[in-house]
């Protein structure tokens, strides 16, 4: 009995000890960030900056904040953000939808067709010359290139399957009943599918929102207006210049500490509310039984 | 009697005809109503299909946007086989065959080659390796804080770095690595990291990630950093779904909290462990290239490029290229998709075969 509590005890000790270690690991370069940010140019540069900082100023956040780039980049994520989750969401959720039907005719054809895309995809030149292409389409006409993002990039197929299989999980018979009440296909998706599977479609939102929020790659390929950039692009090019940056009461490195900071803030407001859900729904939704 | 033999001639001569022309007339009788049933499987396919119109109305616009830029991609995979020529349209080039895929596998472009796919495989192999118990670790550690809102709190933190964009991780991992040339920049791991003797002065001074050998262990462990607390989850789902009363059984069997873990909770979690190991395994040659990209400078080729990372270059997307070869690029993507595909087809059949159990 006295053995059972002692090693209880121990592996209790250490799982706290493990996890606040590892919780601090993850949590230390944000808070870093933050530090380096607002620290003063020599306390910064003579490494006297560990965890807290040291002779704080904000003239790396004003300098951000005052820079114009920075604020076109954030609204240019912001509208990227917003219509590339709607756009994605919204027909996800109706392709999703038609895909969980038993009654759909090529069903499993068409599922196919989805998740080849997981396995294979066409590699960076064909798509490379795939968006050169659809980006002259786009010319004709807008000349931004936003749009090309928002409707040509951040697709995703697992998040499609995902949702498909939250549809499947509601029970067949309330749909029977609410069918025989005389609702159309698209208030049984509303009235019953919509409020069912709340959160696998916050989880997908999720998915989405974050993935635009953070895309990169393919932003820096095929937009041509440095007007147009989204914020990490923006954030990578001064970056790649922070040698030519000029330095004031801060070093360099606290101005691209602080855009960083800017960066996540947004990711950090929203993360508690929606993270309720998405334990649930990769956990339910991701895998299929 | 003529006539009768004649009748019975005649019967002799046209019964068989008149048998074989029934026989005939069924045989056709028949291939009319397959016929009809054919048509009858096109119309009712047809009525089913247009019953259902609502249904494919809502799945047009995401099949539009998979065709348009998942599916019409994959014509140029043809360029892999013609000519390297980006001045002619797809049309106009010449095929050439395997020419660059031998130029890849043995050819003047094999050394580059192979050293990139070794890494790609390397890389994820350590990252798996290392990687892979950590997850599993913190779900057992989170099972062990009984108290909801502390949990929670560890859990919030821990999956936190997953939604982090890649370029802020790269650009902080540079920062704290000292990966600029300033020499200003203090690089507040790389110093603690001499501090503790795993690094020389010329590591701390220059920049770690311009010494190729740093590479690695950067990647995978800011790759745990990132990944593990978010792929707990799934692990912690599976021991939550183990029932109370076996532990109560190891309990009054004198089973104490190591033995509890042994039998209870990993017997309890091995199909998911199995499971999230196949599907890893399936994962092992699709590296994200744009951390690499991002992380990698010019020099460290030996251990920081991977496939994708080759054909970045190799296709003329970066800056400074003068050995731009698109086609030669496509033949690499392709070999590795291929690769890839095979892997992640493979290990997605295997899941299904050990727990009924698949990703897609």
């Amino acid at each position: 009995m006295k053995r059972m509590e002692i090693t209880e005890i121990i592996f209790k000790v250490l799982a706290y000890l493990f996890l606040t270690v590892f919780a601090l690991f993850c949590l230390y370069p944000f808070v870093y960030s933050l530090s380096a940010s607002i620290s003063g140019r020599d306390a910064f540069q003579t490494g006297k900056v560990v965890l807290f900082p040291v002779d704080i100023q904000f003239g790396a956040f004003s300098a951000v904040l005052n820079t114009k780039g920075f604020w076109v980049s954030y609204s240019n994520t912001l509208f990227v953000t917003f219509y590339g989750t709607v756009f994605s969401v919204a027909t996800s959720i109706l392709g999703a939808y038609a895909l969980s039907k038993k009654r759909l005719p090529f069903r499993s054809l068409l599922s196919f067709f989805f998740v080849f895309t997981l396995w294979f995809s066409a590699g960076l030149v064909p798509q490379l010359l795939n968006y050169m292409g659809t980006q002259e389409l786009f010319d004709i006409v807008t000349k931004d290139d936003k749009w090309l993002v928002v409707a040509a990039m951040g697709m995703a197929a697992f998040n499609v399957i995902l949702l498909r299989n939250a549809f499947e999980g509601v029970s067949g018979e309330i749909e029977e009943a609410a069918i025989v009440d005389g609702a159309t296909e698209f208030q049984l998706l509303k009235k019953i599918y919509l409020p069912m599977c709340k959160s696998a479609i916050a989880t997908v939102a999720l998915f989405f929102a974050i993935s635009r929020w953070n895309g990169f790659f393919w932003a820096r390929q095929m937009i041509r207006n440095k007007n147009e950039w989204p914020l990490q692009v923006y954030i990578r090019d001064t970056l790649e210049k922070i040698d030519e940056l000029d330095r004031g009461d801060y070093a360099p490195n606290s101005l691209i500490y602080a855009m960083v900071v800017c960066a996540v803030i947004p990711i950090l407001v929203i993360y508690p509310y929606i993270q309720k859900y998405f334990a649930k729904g990769v956990s339910m939704g991701g895998v299929k039984e | 009697m003529t006539n009768n033999k004649q009748s019975r001639e005649s019967g002799a001569v046209f019964a068989p005809l008149g048998d074989e022309g029934k026989a005939l007339q069924n045989d056709a009788g028949a291939r009319e109503a397959l016929d009809a049933n054919e048509k009858n499987y096109w119309r009712n396919t047809g009525k089913k299909i247009f019953k259902e119109w609502r249904l494919y109305l809502m799945l047009l616009p995401l099949f539009l946007i998979f065709l348009f830029w998942r599916y019409f991609p994959l014509y140029g995979l043809l360029g892999a086989f013609k000519i390297n020529n980006t001045t002619l349209s797809e049309f106009q080039r010449d095929f050439v065959g395997l020419k660059w895929f031998r130029d890849l596998m043995f050819g003047s472009s094999s050394a580059e080659f192979w050293v990139a796919f070794r890494n790609t495989f390397m890389l994820s192999f350590y990252g798996l390796l290392f990687g892979f118990p950590v997850p599993i670790i913190l779900a057992l550690f989170f099972n062990e804080v009984k108290n909801d809102v502390v949990r929670s709190g560890f859990q919030i933190l821990t999956y936190l770095p997953k939604f982090v964009s890649t370029v802020v991780v790269t650009t902080v991992i540079s920062l704290l690595l000292k990966g600029g040339s300033m020499a200003s920049d203090p690089g507040v791991l790389s110093k603690m990291f001499k501090g503790l003797g795993l690094i020389g002065d010329e590591a701390m001074n220059g920049g770690m990630l311009r010494f190729p050998q740093y590479f690695r262990p950067v990647f995978i462990v800011s790759g745990i950093w990132e990944a593990a607390g978010y792929g707990s989850i799934v692990f912690f789902a599976a021991i939550i779904m183990i029932p109370q009363s076996r532990y109560e059984a190891a309990t009054i069997d004198g089973a104490d909290k190591l033995a509890q873990i042994r039998y209870v909770v990993l017997p309890g979690m091995a199909s998911t462990i199995v499971i999230m190991l196949v599907l890893r395994i399936g994962e092992l040659l699709s590296v994200g290239y744009e951390k690499v990209l991002l992380l990698q400078y010019p020099g460290t080729y030996t251990e920081t490029d991977i496939v994708s990372t080759f054909v970045f270059r190799r296709a003329g997307m970066g800056s400074g290229i003068t050995n731009a070869n698109q086609a030669l690029a496509s033949a690499a993507d392709l070999i590795a998709a291929l690769l890839s595909m095979t892997l992640v087809v493979g290990s997605n059949f295997v899941s299904k075969k050990i727990s009924k159990v698949s990703l897609y």
